[in-house]
């Protein structure tokens, strides 16, 4: 425990990328096996169970340390962190004299402090919560809190990770990263055998790395010859992978989880294509010729079982991007043209629907019932064909009314690399809707802005009244986010717990890539992805805009937008 | 009968002596806890702070300013209010105001702090009928560790520093928590270098008597001067700032309460946070309060009303004593600004400070 305690705070006090790997490897190097696949559990973010409620956890620690629940409540408000919270206000006598921490290893203590409790009375809790805190100084006590409360989230990206266990197992790092796609390490043995240098039975059926795009920063026609570029349609659906291999397929998220279960009639399709078969696209909801967008998608997403209804209400197909496998062998290394190439031969139906004029969607259905080999679940993206730049602009134009997020621009010798390799893939998106809004309530952040008022409730004007349609969170530099937490202090209204209500003297120019109505906000309106572009410090709450305004917005928006759930909290 | 003490637009006011303790704007006459921007300002007509910080003082409203001092313990009769001021252990000349008249005697703390200080005289207890306690970190998160544990870790950190051939650079208020530090560290580890301001002040200290272990000015021709060696002490104003660039490679460290918080210490991206506080933590304001046996709690300057909230539950009579600007303490307002969250600006009352910087700290950073 006291090893992943001080990595756990190495990875905190720094943010350089060499100096994370270089702790990450110094503990994978030393910890035992148990140890180490317990550790990249936590490390990887995982769904981590609550042990005992945190509730339980505030009144045993407000009791230890003699003060009431309130003055606990108005600490956590104030460092932003109850694990940290509670270890710094439970009493440090007894700590100090113990600096080894509980003496046991971090999967030991896993087992016997955190998982063995679940199922423990509140009673055998209680006891073994208080036995851990008078053996843990402080610091080791936050580290602790969180696991026990599910909690516990290290700033380490999957390819640092990989990083590290790749020099300390002394294999390539895209080797490491790939084998460490979906393979869940659980144990000691698990762990043994990713660190192992010999190719494993669990390869067979992982994924590819993704790669990933980038958004472009500067205008495309500095990339370039536009003949250097193949330009596809940006979809509003999810990144997956179908691995064809054996007997049988399997589809992978980009979250790197298996949702096989969440798209039968994919997997069913998918199973159709020759074995030893890797695809790289995404999954659309699609009816009749029209896109529903993210949000219909990612009702199936999460399912473990889709009920018929489900599966009829959200419909989906799968459209190929790129091939990355191809009779057993990785063709990654293959340019994008040759790629597509062999692509188009395997998958050749192209997807139409918002994208295809009504010809290319007559020539798709007429291809579709002679070849009937291919259900048309599998389609592969068409290509945006586009004689300048200028013209690919006017086309991405369009993107809004036919329900896709844009263009993206992919080099057409570039190679299919590991991560986010800036260069060969832009995303060239839509500029997104923006509305100047005033500010009107703020709370405390968490984590590094814990204490800070950075979370950010905006409002319009309506019937001479500002009403909240957005939280923001991002998009102020860290100085005017302290700039502002003043400000929010010194215009509070009224307090509701975390939460300030303040006088309305700020603007700020909001951005949000979707909007729609909205029965569960106030407002009557839903934004999608808010965040705050600019602080507007020229304009005063009588510039900003309107309800009206948005609405307008919405009558714009009108193609591919149900309502998007997720947008407002 | 009327309170003793009423506070009013230019601060803490006594009527019945017709003065002020630390006012806020100019006043007549001004009693002064403690020379720290935030209670001492320059341009009253007069005067009164405690013997031990007459220099401090004197450093820092102008030689022109007419200053009485009183001996700690001696009582000084103005209007017929009796007067008399103890040590708070806060900085150099830090003082309690104890104020009596008609039978009813009350205390107002200034800023203090229970731990030992070997730079100023120790906090001493004061019976009292009314207490007026400051709450800078009156939340039971803030608790202080013993002072030579943390002068051992500042230590530490300074010798692997140079071990590795990189300058450490503590930032801390100049006023009393620099000093106080200088004192704490094992000057053996290599040369201690002192800030413009930091020494503007030890001079003072020295001048009044404060034992201090050799401290250098930085030189301001010679480069590179302590650099991978020395223990550079500078108010926070330097951090992110080109003065540092003629130490060469360094590690900077803050000192301050605040720093108790990983967010905190995380936000500003300092290579290492030391607790250190001139203020009482929360253990230190309830013994505080206790050991003043008064029957009525006013509390100020911080967490007012939480503490309050919990004297009271506690049958204690408290009340918040309102100060202009109401709050709670913002940790980074002073933090980022570059000023010392605990000396001058940290509670958040003073919203003042943060709107128009004092100037102190930075006219002397081009050095």
């Amino acid at each position: 425990m006291k090893r992943f305690t001080d990595l756990y705070w190495r990875l905190d006090a720094t943010t350089s990328t060499n100096e994370k790997v270089e702790a990450l490897r110094d503990y994978f190097a030393a910890a035992p096996a148990e140890d180490a696949a317990c550790a990249m559990e936590v490390l990887s973010g995982g769904r981590q169970l609550r042990a005992v409620s945190t509730a339980l956890l505030r009144a045993w620690a407000a009791e230890a340390a003699g003060i009431p629940l309130w003055l606990v409540e108005e600490c956590y408000a104030h460092v932003g962190d109850l694990a940290e919270t509670l270890a710094l206000i439970l009493p440090h006598e007894g700590a100090e004299a113990v600096t080894e921490g509980v003496g046991m290893g971090l999967a030991e203590c896993m087992r016997t402090t955190i998982l063995e409790l679940r199922a423990a009375d509140d009673g055998q809790k209680r006891a073994t919560v208080e036995h851990v805190w008078q053996r843990l100084a402080p610091r080791e006590r936050i580290v602790w809190h969180k696991l026990l409360t599910g909690g516990c989230r290290v700033g380490v990206s999957r390819t640092l990770v990989a990083r590290a266990l790749a020099e300390v197992a002394g294999v390539d790092p895209a080797v490491m990263a790939h084998r460490l796609m979906g393979a869940g390490v659980t144990d000691a043995d698990s762990y043994r055998s990713l660190m192992t240098r010999e190719p494993t039975a669990a390869d067979a059926r992982r994924p590819y790395p993704f790669l990933l795009a980038a958004a472009i920063e500067c205008e495309p026609g500095n990339l370039g010859a536009v003949t250097d570029w193949i330009v596809e349609w940006k979809w509003d659906g999810m990144r997956a992978q179908i691995v064809r291999r054996g007997d049988d397929a399997t589809l992978w998220s980009r979250g790197e989880e298996l949702v096989n279960e969440a798209f039968p009639e994919i997997v069913a399709a998918a199973t159709t294509l020759p074995t030893g078969t890797v695809l790289d696209g995404e999954l659309l909801a699609v009816r009749g010729q029209s896109l529903l967008g993210f949000a219909a998608v990612s009702k199936r997403s999460g399912r473990r079982r889709v009920p018929r209804k489900l599966l009829d209400e959200v419909p989906c197909v799968f459209v190929a991007y790129d091939l990355l496998e191809l009779d057993g062998i990785d063709i990654r290394g293959l340019p994008l043209a040759e790629r597509r190439r062999r692509l188009e031969a395997l998958v050749p139906l192209p997807c139409t629907a918002g994208v295809g004029s009504a010809a290319t969607a007559a020539v798709c259905a007429a291809v579709t019932e002679s070849a009937a080999a291919l259900p048309p679940r599998l389609l592969h993206s068409p290509c945006v064909v586009g004689e300048s730049w200028e013209s690919l602009a006017a086309a991405r134009s369009t993107s809004r009314d036919r329900g896709v997020e844009g263009l993206m621009l992919k080099r057409r010798t570039s190679p299919y690399g590991v991560g986010r390799v800036r260069g060969d893939w832009w995303k060239w998106k839509i500029e997104p809707f923006e509305i100047d809004a005033v500010l009107l309530y703020a709370q405390a952040g968490h984590g590094r802005r814990a204490g800070l008022h950075s979370d950010y409730t905006l409002g319009v004007w309506h019937d001479g009244r500002l009403v909240p349609v957005a939280k923001a969170y991002s998009g102020l530099a860290d100085a005017e986010i302290v700039e502002l937490d003043r400000i929010v202090r010194a215009t509070t209204l009224e307090r509701h717990g975390p939460v300030r209500v303040v006088q309305p003297t700020q603007v700020f120019q909001l951005a949000f890539e979707g909007i729609s109505r909205s029965t569960r906000h106030k407002a009557g309106v839903a934004v999608r992805f808010p965040r705050i572009v600019r602080w507007r410090r020229e304009k005063t709450p009588p510039d900003a805009g309107t309800l009206a305004d948005l609405m307008r917005l919405i009558d714009m928006a009108t193609v591919g937008n149900s309502p998007h759930p997720e947008a407002m909290a | 009968m009327a309170d003793l003490l009423t506070v009013t637009d230019a601060g803490l006011y006594c009527a019945q002596g017709d003065f002020y303790i630390d006012p806020w704007r100019r006043v007549p006459r001004a009693i002064i806890t403690h020379a720290h921007a935030d209670h001492a300002r320059s341009g009253c007509g007069r005067y009164l702070c405690a013997a031990p910080g007459m220099l401090v003082l004197r450093s820092r409203v102008g030689n022109a300013a007419p200053i009485d001092s009183l001996r700690h313990g001696d009582t000084l009769s103005i209007n017929g209010v009796e007067v008399s001021l103890h040590p708070a252990g806060h900085v150099l000349g830090s003082a309690q105001v104890r104020l009596s008249h008609g039978g009813t005697t009350w205390v107002v703390t200034g800023d203090y702090k229970l731990e030992a200080d070997p730079t100023c005289d120790p906090f001493e207890p004061v019976e009292c009928d009314v207490f007026v306690t400051e709450s800078t970190f009156g939340l039971p998160v803030y608790r202080w560790q013993d002072p030579k544990t943390i002068a051992e870790e500042i230590n530490a950190w300074w010798r692997a520093n140079r071990d590795a051939g990189r300058t450490s650079v503590l930032l801390a208020y100049a006023l009393g928590k620099a000093q106080r530090l200088a004192a704490a560290v094992d000057p053996s580890i290599g040369p201690i270098i002192g800030h413009g301001a930091v020494m503007k002040m030890v001079e003072a200290y020295r001048a009044s008597g404060v034992r201090l272990p050799p401290i250098d000015r930085v030189p301001p021709r010679t480069r590179k001067m302590g650099a991978g060696r020395a223990l550079v002490i500078a108010p926070p104003s330097v951090a992110g700032s080109r003065w540092l660039d003629i130490f060469g490679e360094t590690s900077v460290a803050m000192a301050s309460g605040w720093m108790t918080l990983r967010g905190v210490r995380r936000r500003r991206g300092f290579d290492k946070g030391f607790v250190v506080s001139d203020h009482a933590d929360f253990p230190g304001l309830l013994t505080a309060i206790a050991a003043s046996r008064a029957r009525r709690v006013l509390v100020t300057h911080g967490f007012t009303d939480t503490l309050t909230r919990l004297l009271q539950e506690r049958g204690v009579d408290a009340a918040v004593l309102p100060t202009r600007f109401a709050g709670e303490a913002p940790p980074d307002a002073a933090v980022v600004d570059g000023e010392d969250g605990d000396s001058e600006n940290g509670a958040g009352d003073q919203a003042t400070p943060h709107a128009s910087p004092e100037p102190d700290d930075r006219g002397e950073e081009q050095e």
